[in-house]
């Protein structure tokens, strides 16, 4: 059941390093539309250099590889061009940027993609955003707030969640979005990722503990080692993992390899 | 009190103006324009004039003017402006904030329009030579009553000897004004020099918000002497921001002095959009316990524009706070120069003082030069002062470029943002939006 080149995120043979360093070391993916994958892995796996990567982060250089977007590639594309065509990344640590309002902050995203001279109706604007904040409990005072400032973790992912939904992407990249939650608010980021799932987005959640994948749960779930996926399965593979760890992924990884 | 007395100087009586040379600024006998000025302050004037041709121009070696261009300050070849062409096109022009309680406009020097039927009845809003005339004693009392001390002495004399309007604000004891008072100064014609001024005194427990705007006519290289004084009695409130938005061609003076008695705030703003060279001097007293002044910047520099800002917060009385918080963008080969005191004297114990300047360097071209000073001659004091320069943060590009916004845009929404930080502080949204859109039009948002 593959879908065809024309609605996946493809990610082929993936090479990509930071100065010298290589990060990425032949890493291929297929994310269809409809689909939720996860990628698990232990910290210094190369996952969110993954994500940033993909987004078209200017510290890493590309060695070999591709990634297409819809059957198109992505690579060289400036990261604006990136997420325009449809790509999101929801960061780990969001940034702040002081004195930009959410509200001017998400206007100027979507203003962007409209056609030039075409102007972004502002109060159909307002009411999209409103309803969509209200989903994700978002505060509606936050619209005048700056980008991040002075957010909790929680408030910072549910931001991004609702950069997401206001947006719209055909695949949305997830990295670690439980990260500094609470229960409660992860509770809350699930409900908002999982209003969001559809037949017209992929999306890729990338996180360390199996807890998020409790309340987002994933058509299937990869693990990823020192740069390549060593490993892939269906839901269940996540709890074997929080079960067992990973060194027995890694091992029969190894033996495989030196079979070869 | 009689208005026709006038005292016009004959060009005779001019001292020699020697190295000064600006002769196109000496009194004229023929369109003296202090005819409307009582005796006293006519002969105020011509000794104004003399101290301006006494005191020499500052030298590369004088403190106060470190760094700065002192060719921008040879003012040989500026003439006095004559009337303006078409005044009703300027009013016209004089659009503003959306709801202001009381509207003035002058063109070069001369009031051409007011409008105060928003105020209440005992607030006073009239031609500053008007005040001198009605008012004498409440205009001895607050007209430029303190030292120049940050450098621009010979120019306020100037400043003094050639006024010829201006606005005063009175606003009497525990009135209130809802609504902000909007002023606006423009200039006309090549080489026309103007000197603008606004007076404001508030009365205990007073309160007014004021602005200032600065305005060339067409893009004309003129010299503009801008002097604003804010009086705040006890337990008064004051917002004040002056919009500077001359020609690219203007040389500027903007000399201001804040005298803040116990438990009132004075929160001031000057915005520059214009001029070539411009000068800022914004000189605090705390004089009260408790009393608080708020001095704030924003700069969006290009071109070859040089901001030149000195600035002193001088705390006299215990437990007052001065707050001032400087941000300038430099674009292409503009310069900024920013030098600010903070002096606490014997008695101001408990004192809160806090001087930061940010630079947000755009070009490797421009050039900024920060210069942060204290004095402390009191015990139990908290200040801290600062002066930072850096870059657009990248990690702040990549992530507004991972929502789809271009890296220009995204690169002028940090700028925008890095000043809006700063219209924050007003702590008043309509005029923070008002500001604010006129932020967006500069930097082409």
């Amino acid at each position: 059941m593959s879908a065809p080149a024309t609605s996946t995120l493809s990610i082929r043979d993936l090479h990509a390093s930071i100065g010298e360093k290589p990060i990425l070391k032949g890493l291929s993916l297929e994310i269809p539309k409809g689909e939720v994958h996860a990628i698990m892995g232990k910290n210094g796996a190369g996952k969110s250099t993954l994500a940033k990567i993909m987004a078209g982060h200017p510290d890493y250089t590309v060695t070999s590889g591709d990634v297409l977007l819809d059957g198109e590639s992505i690579l060289g594309m400036e990261p604006d061009v990136r997420a325009r065509l449809g790509l999101f990344l929801a960061f780990q640590y969001p940034m702040e940027i002081p004195g930009v309002t959410i509200a001017n902050f998400i206007r100027a995203a979507l203003q962007a993609r409209l056609p030039q001279g075409e102007e972004l109706e502002a109060t159909e604007y307002y009411a999209k955003l409103y309803a969509k904040m209200d989903a994700l409990s978002v505060p509606r005072n936050f619209t005048s707030r700056s980008v991040n400032e002075g957010f909790s973790g929680g408030e910072k992912k549910r931001c991004e969640i609702l950069q997401m939904a206001m947006l719209e992407p055909s695949y949305a990249v997830l990295d670690e979005t439980d990260s500094g939650l609470d229960i409660d608010a992860l509770k809350i980021v699930s409900a908002g990722v999982n209003a969001l799932r559809g037949p017209n987005i992929g999306m890729l959640v990338i996180t360390h503990y199996q807890r998020l994948l409790d309340y987002i749960v994933p058509d299937k779930v990869h693990v990823m080692s020192d740069g390549r996926i060593i490993h892939s399965g269906d839901k269940e593979l996540a709890l074997k993992l929080e079960a067992q760890g990973y060194d027995w992924v890694e091992k029969e990884y190894a033996d495989a390899q030196s079979a070869l | 009190m009689s208005l026709s007395a006038t005292s016009e100087v004959s060009i005779e009586e001019i001292p020699p103006v020697g190295s000064t040379g600006v002769t196109g600024l000496a009194p004229r006998p023929d369109s003296s324009p202090s005819s409307r000025w009582p005796q006293w302050f006519q002969q105020d004037q011509q000794k104004a004039w003399e101290t301006f041709t006494t005191l020499r121009q500052p030298k590369r070696n004088d403190e106060p003017w470190r760094f700065a261009n002192l060719k921008a300050i040879d003012l040989s070849d500026f003439q006095l402006a004559g009337p303006v062409q078409d005044p009703a096109a300027l009013i016209r022009r004089s659009e503003g904030l959306s709801k202001t309680c009381a509207k003035m406009i002058f063109a070069n020097d001369e009031m051409i329009h007011r409008d105060a039927q928003g105020l209440p009845n005992n607030v006073l809003l009239i031609p500053l030579d008007q005040a001198a005339c009605e008012h004498e004693d409440l205009f001895r009392k607050s007209f430029m009553s303190s030292e120049v001390r940050l450098g621009s002495k010979k120019f306020s004399a100037l400043h003094r000897a050639r006024l010829s309007t201006g606005a005063f604000l009175h606003v009497p004891k525990n009135v209130v004004i809802e609504h902000p008072i909007e002023i606006w100064y423009w200039v006309e014609g090549e080489q026309a020099s103007i000197f603008p001024h606004t007076l404001i005194v508030l009365e205990e427990g007073a309160s007014a918000t004021v602005i200032d705007r600065f305005v060339s006519a067409h893009n004309e290289r003129s010299l503009a002497i801008a002097v604003n004084d804010l009086m705040l009695g006890g337990n008064s409130r004051l917002t004040y921001v002056g919009v500077q938005n001359w020609s690219d061609k203007v040389t500027a003076f903007h000399l201001n002095t804040t005298e803040v008695e116990k438990d009132a705030t004075s929160t001031a703003l000057q915005m520059n959009f214009g001029g070539s060279y411009v000068r800022g001097e914004s000189d605090s007293h705390l004089l009260g316990e408790g009393s608080r002044s708020v001095m704030l910047s924003v700069n969006p520099a290009s071109g070859t524009r040089e901001i030149d800002q000195r600035t002193f917060q001088d705390h006299f009385a215990p437990r007052a706070t001065s707050d001032l918080l400087y941000h300038n963008s430099l674009a292409d080969s503009s310069r900024t120069i920013f030098a600010g005191l903070i002096k606490v004297e014997e008695a101001a114990h408990e004192t809160d003082a806090y001087q930061k300047v940010r630079n947000l360097m755009l070009s490797d071209e421009a050039e900024a030069n920060s210069m942060p000073g204290l004095e402390i001659l009191a015990d139990n004091v908290r200040c801290t002062h600062g002066a930072t320069s850096g870059e657009v943060n990248e990690d702040e590009l990549f992530y507004m470029m991972a929502r789809g916004i271009p890296a220009k845009q995204a690169a002028q929404l940090i700028v925008r943002g890095f000043f809006g930080t700063v219209l924050e502080r007003l702590e008043n949204e309509h005029l923070q939006t008002h500001l604010g859109t006129l932020l967006d039009r500069k930097l082409n948002l």
